[in-house]
């Protein structure tokens, strides 16, 4: 993960470490998409970057409890609160709400409202693979087939954002756009959707200052 | 609504792609970089590349393999072969897999399989199980078909997932190579035993067994030889699929 050089120069995006993310895979999308991904150093870096990343792969409880030691909640609140660029992936993006059934008792950062709970119904769980994704009133997200790797989502939209859906045994939250598209909060792995999540990265690049196309 | 996904399978030996008849007589299939990347081009919905010699997570050359892989490919790698341990797998998401299979070693030890998915994630955490047909049932097949343990293969799928893994990559000793079909009464008996996404694998001959395999309850089925061979593409299996009515993405 070091900085490359030429053209994609200037669009730094900060990958938060959150301690068992598919860290080669999220900075390969980015990379592949035109950004120069880092690992962020601290707390300090993250509310100073221009871009910051939350991976995050495993459970909802391991990844609060990193981002406590490492200081991190309410840099990531106060970013998000401030509108600067945040793009926050699978249980990076549960870690936003307020909490999870798959950690009771452990409190999110708490920017999306309501709780993150496990699939039901007649599915399987974990649902792994590519879900019909639909985006009707966002700006960044589109129509289309993203890959998920989950075994608990969101629900409820928060008020005032635009979300995409799918469908696993009802319908959940596929992902979040909030504060013109600074925050982009995907339940799915845009870093494994093929060209579709490719050319998300890039329209989230390009909408917070990094035109990487 | 989630769709069926179609994988094709990498077997790796010294940064070639190999492959056999049962797990034996292994011949070369092409570079894993450039296939990854056809195959993805082609419609691929994840990758599996496993290592087909014993020792894969530790190998610097396979990890290397897997990284350039990665560096091409914009869909999700599962990488096995070998994994004995936390470091091992540890070792190989840092190289770029998304998904890490463990067969022989959580046989021998199935706490194993808990301190994966603690530590990872049951998504993370694919159980690789290799199933040989007997009077009874199916017996778990370990290193690589040399050795029947004598466990009832559908138990150890139970147990398995009772300890955490996600998902099962279930190859069929007896079809694997062959081109005679998937096993599908080990499909019905894998997917009504467990809640996971279950994987079909082991003698695919084309389209009509894939589907066969879906209807029998598989999430995904995985393929080397039809593709490697050329014998049809990914591309064509899903537009082929479509047609029988199975949801594929296209």
């Amino acid at each position: 993960m070091t900085p490359g050089n030429g053209a994609a120069q200037g669009f730094d995006v900060a990958i938060i470490e959150t301690g068992t993310a598919n860290l080669a895979s999220v900075a390969n999308g980015l990379r592949r998409a035109g950004a120069v991904p880092r690992l962020a150093c601290d707390a300090d870096d993250v509310a100073r970057a221009d871009r910051v990343v939350l991976p995050g792969v495993g459970s909802f409880g391991a990844a609060m409890q990193r981002l406590h030691d490492d200081g991190m909640v309410e840099t990531i609140r106060d970013r998000v609160c401030g509108g600067r660029p945040l793009l926050a992936v699978c249980v990076g993006m549960q870690v936003l709400a307020a909490s999870s059934e798959e950690a009771p008792g452990c409190p999110g950062i708490g920017i999306i409202e309501g709780a993150v709970t496990r699939f039901a119904g007649a599915v399987r769980v974990p649902q792994i693979g590519w879900n019909r994704v639909r985006a009707d009133g966002c700006a960044l997200l589109a129509d289309g087939h993203a890959y998920f790797a989950n075994s608990y989502r969101l629900i409820e939209a928060p008020a005032g954002a635009a979300i995409a859906t799918a469908e696993h045994g009802g319908r959940f939250i596929a992902a979040i756009e909030m504060a013109g598209g600074a925050l982009l909060a995907c339940q799915f792995h845009p870093e494994l959707s093929g060209a579709w999540g490719l050319a998300l990265l890039r329209r989230w690049l390009s909408a917070n200052g990094g035109a990487a196309c | 609504m989630l769709t069926k996904r179609i994988i094709p399978c990498l077997d790796v030996g010294a940064g070639r792609v190999v492959k056999g008849v049962r797990f034996q007589n292994l011949r070369d299939a092409g570079d894993p970089v450039q296939l990854a990347a056809e195959y993805e081009r082609q419609g691929a919905d994840e990758l599996v590349i496993l290592h087909v010699c014993a020792d894969g997570a530790n190998d610097a050359a396979h990890r290397e393999t897997i990284r350039r892989v990665r560096a091409e490919m914009s869909i999700s790698l599962t990488a096995g072969g070998g994994v004995r341990s936390i470091d091992d797998v540890q070792a190989l998401l840092e190289a770029g897999a998304d998904k890490v299979s463990v067969n022989t070693a959580a046989v021998r030890r199935p706490g194993l399989i808990d301190e994966l998915a603690a530590r990872f994630g049951r998504q993370c955490m694919v159980l690789a199980v290799d199933a040989a047909r007997t009077i009874r049932g199916w017996e778990v097949v370990t290193d690589s078909g040399r050795t029947r343990t004598g466990i009832d293969a559908v138990e150890w799928m139970r147990e398995a997932v009772e300890l955490g893994a996600g998902e099962i990559l279930l190859t069929s000793w007896d079809r694997d190579g062959t081109k005679a079909g998937y096993d599908l009464e080990l499909l019905r008996a894998a997917a009504g035993a467990v809640n996971v996404p279950v994987i079909a694998s082991g003698g695919a001959a084309g389209v009509g067994d894939m589907a066969e395999a879906i209807a029998a309850g598989a999430d995904a089925v995985l393929a080397a030889s039809i593709f490697h061979d050329g014998q049809t593409t990914v591309g064509d299996v899903k537009k082929q699929l479509a047609n029988l009515g199975v949801e594929v993405r296209q």
